[in-house]
């Protein structure tokens, strides 16, 4: 199998395994126990928490365990505005789902909420962000890099014009940003990026399923989303995930700088060599991108058929079409750029990971070509 | 890809062996180099906006109004291409009126089955062989 998929999961490092092992059968005390088993898990896991604070450049009682980057977004935004009880959320409509529902659920709730566009390229429009801004913001959530087409936001530029737009009319609206598909890639000193939250997720990361932190900035107040015991300083409740911590932690312990030079060679390669077919186009900006995404829509075919086929091939890849999706729906983010559901239809996703080499590059490359010349053959539509 | 794998409702979420049998090699494609004027019915149905653009292309009898012919394209997914694919063997030899008689749900029989959220990509075809029976009807 060429796995070209590793935006929606990495295969858990080995290392990763080995680190979390210790603590499902032997060291499994809970942490909130008195007792040598639970100290010894309490300890691994405030050495764990130790870890993503360093590396997110952040004090260690800025770091709130969860199950997940969806968690932590929802953590963030919902805990954050139901504290405030009143207001608006601004956001953008390429957003993972985690956010635009989060926000959508507030907007049940009585928040307004504003979803920018964004370019055809992907970015947000900084000037129309700062003129979205209002005396009734109180939140801007804005991703670090899009889970689909690897563009990534001028995030602290987007910090800049809030806390000018803060400075300006005393206002004190924060930022959140989803930086699941960023991490390992990107700059996450959260002081330098000027963020008051921001989520990742363990599972993008080569480290385990169904574990993830926020970062929030100290004195910042949220609500809880889980009632229980008052586990993570009280902002989310249920025994800690302690095999899955020591897990995050090793995983953002062997983030390899060099990677992302690595990737992003192999990544131009692959879309150089794409977009040598005829009618294909590139989603999202070929400069402001992360090093693993690539993401282009060919004429006339489309994507669940082109995905099954590569599938048969041995090789893993994922679309944007309604046909593949849960809801029916293509793409919100493809169909943002140009306003063109046709081509979310016809997107395809692939994104390479640290074991990718360049042989499998150019394995896919043929057999892609191949089938997009056999699905055209069938197709209704004549291919530009 | 074959579907042994059941969704929480107890639903197929892959194909069937035969859906990926025409999936993977559709019969009676409009291939290039064919003439359409052997064709006396044509219908489309669909739109690339919404996924699915089907076209049939169907060549009748004019004395018994048997279906001697049917080819198609579509811009679509597995489950339409499968279904469009199995739809021309089941009208090819019946009347126009037999075959307007075929429902998405005799496809579907035929195709040993769909996982649902695939259901409706099945109705193309026979959409587009009802619009091209249509069209034959009106230009006789």
């Amino acid at each position: 199998m060429i796995y070209l998929d590793n935006a929606a999961t990495t295969a858990t490092d080995k290392k990763v395994v080995e680190a979390m092992l210790p603590y499902f059968s032997d060291i499994y005390g809970n942490p909130s126990s008195l007792h040598r088993l639970g100290r010894k898990a309490k300890a691994a896991l405030e050495r764990s928490r130790q870890v993503v604070a360093d590396f997110l450049s952040c004090d260690s009682r800025e770091v709130i365990f969860t199950n997940g980057g969806t968690e932590s977004i929802n953590l963030a935004i919902m805990g954050y505005a139901r504290k405030i009880g009143k207001g608006e959320i601004i956001t953008s409509q390429i957003e993972h789902h985690a956010v635009l529902h989060s926000c959508d659920q507030l907007e049940k709730e009585g928040f307004k909420v504003t979803k920018l566009p964004v370019s055809s390229d992907g970015l947000l429009d900084l000037k129309a962000f700062e003129k979205a801004l209002t005396k009734d913001t109180i939140l801007v959530s804005i991703m670090y890099a899009n889970n689909e087409i690897g563009t990534i936001q001028p995030i602290k530029q987007i910090a800049k014009i809030i806390a000018q737009f803060n400075n300006k009319t005393k206002a004190n609206v924060l930022f959140h940003t989803d930086a699941c598909q960023a991490t390992g890639y990107l700059p996450m000193n959260v002081k330098n990026l000027c963020v008051d939250f921001l989520s990742l997720n363990g599972s993008k990361i080569y480290g385990p399923k169904g574990i993830g932190a926020l970062y929030k900035r100290e004195g910042i107040e949220i609500d809880p989303i889980i009632f229980g015991g008052g586990q993570e300083m009280g902002f989310r409740s249920g025994t800690e995930n302690v095999a899955g911590i020591v897990g995050l932690a090793k995983a953002i312990e062997l983030i390899d700088p060099k990677e992302a030079i690595k990737e992003t060679k192999l990544r131009d390669y692959f879309i150089k060599k794409l977009l040598e077919i005829d009618g294909v186009v590139l989603n999202g900006s070929l400069k402001k991108r992360l090093p693993n995404n690539i993401n282009v829509s060919f004429a006339a075919v489309e994507g669940e058929a082109v995905v099954l086929r590569l599938d048969k091939e041995g090789i893993a890849a994922s679309t944007g079409s309604a046909c593949s999706s849960k809801s029916l729906t293509p793409s919100h983010v493809i169909t943002a750029l140009e306003n063109s559901p046709e081509r979310a239809h016809e997107s395809i996703r692939f994104t390479i990971g640290r074991k990718t080499g360049k042989k499998d590059i150019d394995i896919a490359l043929a057999k892609t070509k191949a089938i997009i010349k056999s699905l055209r053959e069938i197709s209704s539509i004549e291919s530009k | 890809m074959t579907g042994t794998v059941k969704d929480i409702d107890g639903n197929d979420w892959l194909y069937s062996q035969k859906v990926e049998d025409h999936f993977f090699s559709p019969r009676n494609v409009m291939r290039e180099g064919m003439s359409e004027d052997e064709f006396n019915g044509i219908g489309e149905i669909g739109s690339p906006a919404c996924g699915d653009l089907m076209k049939v292309w169907l060549k009748i009898d004019p004395k018994t109004e048997k279906i001697l012919d049917f080819k198609w394209k579509t811009f679509g997914c597995a489950s339409a291409i499968a279904s469009t694919s199995i739809l021309s063997e089941m009208a090819i030899g019946k009347t126009i009126d037999e075959a307007a008689k075929i429902t998405p749900r005799d496809i579907m029989e035929e195709l040993g089955g769909l996982p649902k959220r695939k259901i409706h990509c099945s109705v193309l075809g026979d959409q587009a062989l009802r619009a091209a029976i249509a069209n034959y009807r009106k230009s006789k």
